[in-house]
């Protein structure tokens, strides 16, 4: 039996002239993803994309998954492909559903006629399946109110559709619809999400880590990128970027006041992070910040983060509860990989009392009073970068 | 590279890798298969069995081959405590506060599940004192779990008290001890240390990771946690891993415990006092302590940090402490309420490979790092 996977836009319907520039750019994601799995054919008609594979080998139980995953996607599901020919409907109706059905009690039967000379009409094509699938399996039931199960049967141009429930898509719109942006990427829980949040918004992501050996362990770098690799599943592919930040970090101790340690080193990454970001085509930056999380994620401690760049910095997570966070975390398949054990840059020099309420004035002395630049060059110089496929 | 690390794993020999080969290429067959293949490698099976039993001065049919030292300790813990049931009210499980986590988490789930589970307190060393034990040894006891070396200290445990303890107490206490530090390291029998079960462990000794073997003393009944077949009496069922088997026999036989163990002691001997020199330096073994682990602190420099930097120049030591991050090991914080102290933890365990140039090299790494790096706050 031939199966396909019909696609459902989401946000993408309401997006009047521009849509066929975004329903492109989904098509060309999804193309992207699954460009491993087999040679495969797209159409586009109305709302609607049909998913057509054209070798035999071709993994549409791996296409699904990661169908799943796209931005843009209202809706998905998989069916089987007949002859329109009644009776061969019907046949792959049954057969289609034989080994599912007895997950439901209820269902009904929908019928779509695009083709208009289809000898049997809608209501027709609903009665003789939902006939046939009732004498196949006595223990069903028709409700066509809130049925289990909904059977689209889609007479198209060619071929006809037999389908099943629809599952739910990822929803938001497609990546890079919405530009590029740069996401600083700890290893914590928060950046992971936050990089998915603003991908689900179109964002083409980029990852810049910091990593500060070997007061950091190559564990922790090859955490990032781990969490960075399971992001790359909804985004898509990533380069991420990773900063050599120790000596940096060494002078803020030496130079700086203990108070002002995190938001200094905090300032500097969002410097080096504009700097990779302008170099890379990013036009803003993301963070996993969120109000009142920490010391340096108070209002007025990212009033003087935020004046270390000119970018703008995004951050999705600003206004959320930390369980939100790790709810998402958890559906994002972060979570687990998050909490491993390994200290990361921004917990090396913690300061024992930090300054949670920095006036910018005096963050601003405090940093001047070493020239970081030089080393801010170096850093940069030294980057090293790896693309993460993402499928 | 510089390899300290020999108490968390070895390499294997070669008369274990030589032995595996040939039971992989030629002697293949399922132990169970009633054909002549079949009996053949039973044959090897059963060979490997009377290996790991004479060095533990035991019958054959008093060993029972696992996974390792975390399934032969699993095993032995629940299986103890299950086959105790019959005692109906008595639900006292003894156990020492630094067991490694294969013993210290099944028996938190066991305090968990309703269990009386005391933990013995160890000294700053990791010492814990047979009196301790005596304290806490009731008639409502089932199960004292004592490891024989402390995997992070190598700190030597009273063993060989435990059974009479029970005894005296009119206790119906099994008495289980994970050997698996001790095992081949240490001269020792089931006699010795009168234990009712023993766990041991293939890859401390090189052989093969994958293989251990649980002690039970004829006349001890435990119960399974494993079901279907009838491999181990039962005990452990799934076909058995001959060539792993094969190879620990071969490792235990290549393991010349008292030369290896001059070797070590020497090592030893020269890292602590190469240590010593060097200034801020607490040692958490004592000179008490198996000649197979050297554990230290240097407070200020966490572990974790250290370990980077020491990796960085290919040598590989162990820290007994995770990072701030984490959470810090049961041992350490058991032994000091010191953070900074269990926070710097550094694990060295060596072996015959060793050599005094290793030591140099680690020496002279630990005072560069010293040097460069930063104390943590």
């Amino acid at each position: 039996m031939k199966e396909i996977i019909l696609i459902k836009n989401g946000e993408l319907a309401l997006k009047g002239l521009n849509r066929s520039t975004f329903e492109d750019k989904m098509i060309k994601n999804i193309r992207r993803r699954l460009s491993d799995l087999g040679k495969v054919t797209f159409f586009k008609s109305q709302s609607t994309i049909t998913v057509y594979p054209e070798s035999e080998d071709f993994d549409l139980d791996e296409a699904e998954i990661r169908i799943g995953r796209v931005f843009g996607i209202a809706g998905y599901s998989r069916a089987a492909v007949a002859e329109k020919d009644m009776a061969e409907i019907e046949k792959v109706t049954l057969d289609y559903f034989s080994d599912k059905i007895f997950a439901y009690k209820t269902f009904k039967v929908e019928a779509k006629r695009s083709d208009k000379k289809f000898p049997l009409k809608s209501p027709e094509i609903c009665r003789e399946i939902g006939a046939a699938m009732l004498s196949a399996h006595p223990f069903l039931k028709v409700d066509v109110h809130n049925p289990d199960l909904v059977i689209t049967v889609e007479i198209r141009d060619r071929e006809a559709y037999i389908r099943g429930n629809q599952k739910k898509g990822a929803g938001g719109i497609p990546v890079g619809t919405s530009g590029r942006g740069a996401v600083l990427m700890s290893g914590g829980i928060d950046s992971p999400v936050a990089a998915f949040m603003m991908a689900r918004r179109g964002l083409e992501i980029m990852g810049v880590h910091f990593a500060a050996p070997p007061y950091t362990s190559e564990m922790a770098e090859n955490k990032v990128k781990m969490l960075t690799e399971k992001v790359s599943k909804y985004a898509g592919r990533i380069e991420l970027y990773i900063v050599p930040f120790t000596e940096i970090q060494l002078a803020i101790r030496d130079n700086c006041p203990e108070e002002y340690f995190t938001i200094i080193m905090r300032r500097l990454m969002m410097k080096i992070a504009e700097r990779v970001a302008l170099m890379h085509g990013a036009k803003a930056l993301v963070t996993g910040e969120s109000l009142g999380q920490v010391a340096s994620q108070t209002l007025m401690a990212l009033a003087c983060t935020d004046c270390a760049c000119e970018m703008p910095i995004l951050r999705p997570l600003v206004g959320m509860d930390k369980n939100d966070i790790v709810e998402l975390a958890r559906k994002t398949d972060t979570f687990e990989t998050s909490i491993l054990p390994y200290e990361d840059c921004c917990t090396v020099f913690t300061p024992k009392h930090p300054n949670t309420r920095p006036k910018k004035e005096d963050v601003l002395a405090a940093e001047a009073q070493f020239d970081f630049s030089p080393m801010i060059e170096k850093a940069i110089q030294n980057i090293r970068f790896e693309i993460i496929e993402g499928r | 590279m510089v390899y300290l690390d020999y108490s968390a794993t070895t390499p294997v020999c070669e008369a274990a890798l030589k032995k595996m080969n040939e039971i992989y290429k030629t002697n293949f067959a399922n132990p169970s298969s009633t054909h002549f293949a079949g009996l053949r490698a039973r044959q090897a099976l059963e060979q490997a069995r009377k290996t790991v039993a004479e060095r533990l001065g035991a019958e054959s049919d008093e060993i029972y081959f696992t996974s390792g030292g975390t399934e032969a300790n699993n095993l032995a813990v629940f299986g103890a405590v299950e086959a105790a049931k019959k005692h109906r009210d008595k639900k006292r499980i003894v156990v020492g506060a630094i067991e490694h986590s294969s013993v210290f988490e099944s028996v938190k789930k066991l305090a968990n599940d309703g269990y009386d589970v005391i933990f013995i307190k160890p000294d700053r060393h990791g010492n814990i004192s047979a009196a301790d034990i005596a304290g806490a040894v009731d008639e409502n006891t089932i199960l004292v779990s004592l490891m024989y070396v402390n995997n992070e200290l190598g700190s030597v445990m009273p063993v060989k008290s435990v059974k009479s303890i029970i005894k005296a107490k009119n206790s119906p206490a099994l008495f289980h001890c994970d050997c698996v530090q001790a095992f081949c390291k240490k001269k020792f029998t089931h006699n010795t240390l009168d234990a009712d079960l023993i766990s041991v462990t293939g890859h401390k000794i090189f052989a093969p990771k994958g293989i251990g073997a649980l002690y039970v003393k004829k006349g001890v009944k435990i119960m399974p946690r494993s079901f279907g077949g009838e491999q181990e009496r039962k005990l452990r069922t799934g076909t058995q891993a001959v060539a792993l088997a094969a190879g620990l026999a071969a490792a235990i036989e290549d393991f010349d415990t008292e030369n290896y163990g001059e070797k070590v002691k020497e090592v030893n001997r020269y890292a602590r006092s190469e240590l010593k020199k060097i200034e801020g330096i607490i040692f958490n073994s004592d000179e008490n302590a198996s000649d197979y682990i050297l554990n230290f602190s240097l407070p200020g420099y966490r572990s974790e940090t250290v370990l980077n930097y020491l990796s960085e120049r290919e040598i590989c030591v162990s820290s007994g402490s995770a990072c701030a991050k984490g959470k810090l090991s049961h041992v350490m914080s058991a032994v000091t309420d010191d953070k900074r102290e269990a926070d710097s933890a550094i694990r060295l365990s060596f072996s015959h490979l060793n050599t005094k140039e290793d030591i140099d090299k680690f020496i002279s790494a630990l005072k560069s790092a010293k040097e460069e790096l930063i104390k943590a706050q």
